[in-house]
């Protein structure tokens, strides 16, 4: 697993200043994890996985070309490598045509953030798994270990971002009703992953009772942390960038244009600095700690990547190519814990939602299903679980004229995505209280 | 660094190990994008590393390294034997029980124009002229045209012998166009937004996806949406074309069909299965008309092999035959455990991984709709009113697979047995289990289209992998169908 020195090295060896006016950069995401799937309390599939993806980008003369490749983990293999690569790169830009939207850094901005943790050896894992969920239907995920993201360039710029986490995320099934469960840190504890384990069991006995059937309509409904995560998840995939604002293709072009607002008590932003994501990009470019977003239930910043600042003339918040949010949080409100269920009173608690996409994008129209800890609730008690329904309603309306109150506590969800890599980002939202969710199927 | 593996993997093996192997992967792609007739920087990735597996006593452990030296696979197989051997004492089968047998054979996609051929600036020209057809006029505001192409080799080596080594070349072209006019936008694709016309091939598959001038059809279609109405809603006969076919194929019986999910090893993310082991040769999963394949072995579609990752060779098999439900889509691994629950299932090639750091599991393959009997014109003229939808954009399905819904890109009304307006933000519902029954017609050889997906998404940790889907159109009845809000 690289350390600091190995990106000195590598951004010594590479990203050495030039006097041509060419810029050579290097983005290294890498990571040494043990992943553990569970089927039943035992062990699925183990996988230990050292990987170190290095992108290698020349810009000249409004040109740019960029390779990503893997690194063996030898410093001078990979720097021959990188090298010839990078002198491969020099020559192609010839066949480049000029981009008139690349924007470069135009400071050099140093980071560092380097966090230690203790962390489970695989066999502290299976132990643990084996030890408090013998016997019982758990299926869980852990990924562990330590993850990098850096960068160098010949400007002279060094940015270090490593972490070192866990993640468990697993699921108690019982008569066909299912728990979930989330445990994830930086200091391992067995102690504390058994006490989730006794939070699941305890839910599971409320969902064991005798499932409600419900017919399509709507219902007042509460939703908790993980389940409006859900929702803002799907929201940050179109919702907050740039490009999409001002292609037409964005959820949220109706709040953008004035024609639709939140409620006015919804506050969103993308705050890096209370983020475990890293606060530099692949192109160099340093994040604001914070982007005001939605500001008093309407439409505020838009998440500007470099070459959309450049393409639409505004200041780039050196968001990824994508323009996603990876520190998105929504402001807590006042609904206090305690008084939630007389809050909902006669209404439906959504503890997570499931597979979301958008039934009509422009009306901000979502579609997905519940999943796991749902209950029917009748005079602010809980009288039982239902099975998985669909819904279909616009998170314009839920979050606008069907947003009854939002929670005075909130939840930071950490991203559980491996897709390629161990993803960093977090959605820390509040629980929401909504009138005329719109079940369908 | 495949050319040396074999030999480096044998000096670097551990003794006393029951078994094992080593996966090594190299991809090469290449991705060019070009927006509003502006190129953007050419983007390469060469993605290389070996997946080590051991099996040890009743466990078995991965490891993944980028370093392919002996050094390298000497520290991954410690890993590995590590993890076999914490995972013996508490694993949900004991190893030995599948063994896969030695396997020894090559595979290469069959391809007329090699990807090296075309050098970058003959590409971007290709690429530039795509986009700059898809801008037929000022009402267009968001145009682009990309291609992606992959060169991907891999060898399978493992102690008892067996060598397996495969080459793949995939392409895939995508055009995409938003319009705007009168206060409406809508966005149409030349295959869907998420890549539906990838390829096994050279750059003639950019050739046979039109990919030239396909930007016209596109942007016509995206202005055209703009004027149309609302879908309407109701209980309406549906015309699925292939590109809408393709998910549908894909989340109501691709994903339903994974032995691993129904042995509940996704139960934590992906979902279980509405499908369970005591369906497989009774269960009517769809009407007589539904005939479902798994086959890796159709040339030029997207997840075609000659063996799946644990070595198993490639072979086309009727999962569904007259609709009735016949086998799951398992590996031999998977198929070896539901045989020790009980369940006489067979299992099929389709154990693989995304790439070198991920370990196999069941997935998808080529998972084809066989053609039937109907031309497009005879399938249209019996729906007295319905409509017939084209390109998936939205999906979403619960996580057993059995409640749906899924939007489209286009749709045109059908009226008395003809072809009457197009409609806009067209969306339909239902549920897995009775859908299929619902199947009244299946499109002749002439509507068959090869399709796929190069995103995929399954597993802990998770993968994305491309897979397949051939179709026909079909034709439902009955079914649940509504617009959107704007």
């Amino acid at each position: 697993m690289i350390e600091r020195p190995v990106l000195d090295a590598l951004g010594d060896a590479l990203c050495a200043p030039r006097g041509d006016g060419s810029v050579v950069s290097l983005w290294l995401q890498a990571e040494a994890s043990d992943f553990q799937r569970f089927n039943h309390a035992k062990l699925r599939q183990a996988t230990h996985v050292e990987q170190c993806h290095a992108t290698l980008a020349v810009t000249a003369q409004g040109r740019r070309a960029e390779t990503t490749l893997t690194l063996a983990g030898r410093i001078d293999a990979d720097i021959a490598t990188l090298a010839a690569e990078r002198d491969r790169l020099l020559a192609l830009l010839h066949d480049v045509p000029e981009d008139p939207f690349l924007l470069l850094p135009d400071a050099v901005h140093p980071t560092s953030r380097d966090e230690r943790g203790t962390l489970p050896t695989p066999a502290q894992v299976v132990d643990a798994v084996a030890g408090h969920a013998a016997g019982e239907d758990f299926v869980a995920f852990v990924a562990s270990g330590p993850v990098v993201r850096a960068y160098a360039d010949s400007r002279g710029q060094r940015n270090w971002h490593r972490v070192e986490t866990f993640h468990v995320e697993g699921s108690l099934l019982r008569g066909g009703q299912a728990s979930k469960l989330v445990h994830a840190g930086t200091h391992w504890s067995d102690t504390a992953f058994a006490a989730r384990l006794d939070e699941a069991r305890a839910q599971l006995a409320l969902l064991g009772r005798p499932a409600a059937a419900l017919a399509p309509g709507a219902y007042r409904a509460y939703f908790a942390p993980a389940a409006v995560a859900e929702l803002l998840g799907l929201l940050s995939w179109n919702g907050f960038g740039l490009k999409a604002r001002r292609s037409g293709t964005s959820s949220l072009a109706r709040l953008a244009s004035g024609d639709a607002a939140f409620d006015a008590r919804v506050q969103m932003a993308e705050a890096t600095a209370d983020g475990i994501a890293p606060a530099f990009g692949a192109d160099g470019w340093t994040r604001p700690a914070r982007v005001e977003l939605v500001r008093d239930g309407r439409a505020a910043n838009a998440l500007a990547s470099p070459r959309s600042a450049r393409e639409f003339g505004v200041a780039s918040h050196g968001a990824s190519a994508a323009e996603l949010p990876e520190s998105l949080e929504l402001r807590a409100g006042t609904l206090a814990g305690r008084d939630l269920l007389a809050a909902l009173g006669d209404g439906l608690w959504i503890g997570h939602l499931w597979y979301l996409n958008y039934s009509d994008l422009h009306a901000c129209r979502m579609t997905g299903m519940t999943r796991y800890a749902c209950f029917v609730v009748r005079g602010g008690e809980i009288v039982a679980p239902f099975a998985p329904m669909r819904f279909d309603d616009s998170l314009l309306r839920l979050l606008g004229s069907g947003l009854l109150g939002l929670t005075a506590t909130r939840e930071r969800i950490v991203a559980a995505e491996t897709y390629e890599r161990r993803r960093l980002a977090s959605i820390t939202a509040p629980g929401a209280l909504v009138d005329g969710l719109q079940l369908t199927l | 660094m495949l050319d040396r593996l074999e030999s480096l993997a044998r000096r670097a093996a551990p003794a006393g190990v029951d078994r094992w192997s080593v996966r090594g992967v190299v991809d090469d792609t290449l991705h060019l994008t070009v927006r509003q007739d502006v190129a953007q920087a050419p983007s390469r990735t060469l993605d290389a590393g070996v997946m080590v597996t051991v099996t040890a006593g009743a466990g078995t452990g991965h490891a993944a390294t980028a370093d392919a030296s002996e050094t390298g696979l000497a520290a991954a197989f410690g890993h590995a034997r590590a993890l076999a051997l914490a995972a013996a004492r508490h694993s949900v089968f004991d190893a030995p029980y599948h063994r896969p047998p030695p396997a020894r054979g090559r595979h290469a996609t069959r391809v007329e124009q090699p990807l090296a051929a075309l050098g970058l600036r003959e590409l971007h020209a290709r690429v530039a002229h795509a986009c700059a057809r898809t801008h037929v006029d000022a009402r267009v505001v968001d145009w682009s045209a990309g291609v992606t192409a992959t060169r991907s080799e891999q060898l399978i080596v493992a102690s008892d012998g067996t060598r397996i080594e495969q080459q793949w070349s995939l392409v895939t072209p995508s055009i995409q166009a938003t319009a705007h006019d009168g206060g409406t936008t809508q966005t149409r694709s030349s295959a869907g937004q998420y890549n539906g016309y990838c390829r096994q091939g050279g750059w003639e598959v950019l050739d046979a996806a039109r990919f030239a001038d396909d930007g016209v059809r596109v942007a016509h279609e995206a202005i055209e949406q703009c004027a149309a109405p609302p879908c309407p809603a109701g209980t309406l006969d549906l015309l699925l074309m292939p590109d809408q076919m393709m998910l549908q194929i894909h989340e109501s019986i691709g994903h339903p069909l994974e032995l691993d999910r129904i042995l509940g090893d996704e139960r934590n993310f992906a979902g279980d299965s509405f499908v369970t082991l005591d369906m497989f040769g009774s269960y009517r999963y769809g009407s007589e008309l539904l005939d479902v394949t798994h086959d890796p072995t159709l040339p030029g579609e997207f997840a075609s092999f000659a063996y799946d990752d644990e070595g198993m060779p490639a072979e086309r098999v009727h999962l569904i035959r007259r609709g009735v439900l016949l086998r799951p889509l398992g590996g031999a691994l998977s198929a070896a455990r539901a045989r020790a629950l009980g369940a006489p299932v067979d299992g099929v090639a389709t154990t693989r991984a995304c790439s070198w750091n991920r370990a196999p599991i069941d997935r998808m393959s080529n998972l084809n709709v066989e053609p039937g009997d109907s031309t497009l014109a005879q399938m249209i003229g019996r729906v007295e009113l319905g409509v017939l939808m084209r390109t998936n954009c939205s999906w979403s399905i619960d996580q057993s697979r059995d409640k749906f819904q899924f939007g489209c890109e286009h749709a045109t009304m059908i009226r008395g047995g003809r072809l009457a307006e197009v409609v806009r933000n067209p969306n339909y519902r239902g549920v897995s289990a009775t859908f299929w029954r619902s199947l009244a017609a299946v499109g002749d050889a002439s509507t068959f289209e090869v399709m796929g997906t190069p995103f995929c998404g399954k597993g802990e940790p998770s993968q994305v992998i491309r897979v397949g889907h051939a179709s026909p159109a079909c034709l439902f009845t009955g079914v649940d169908v509504f617009g959107g809000a704007s």
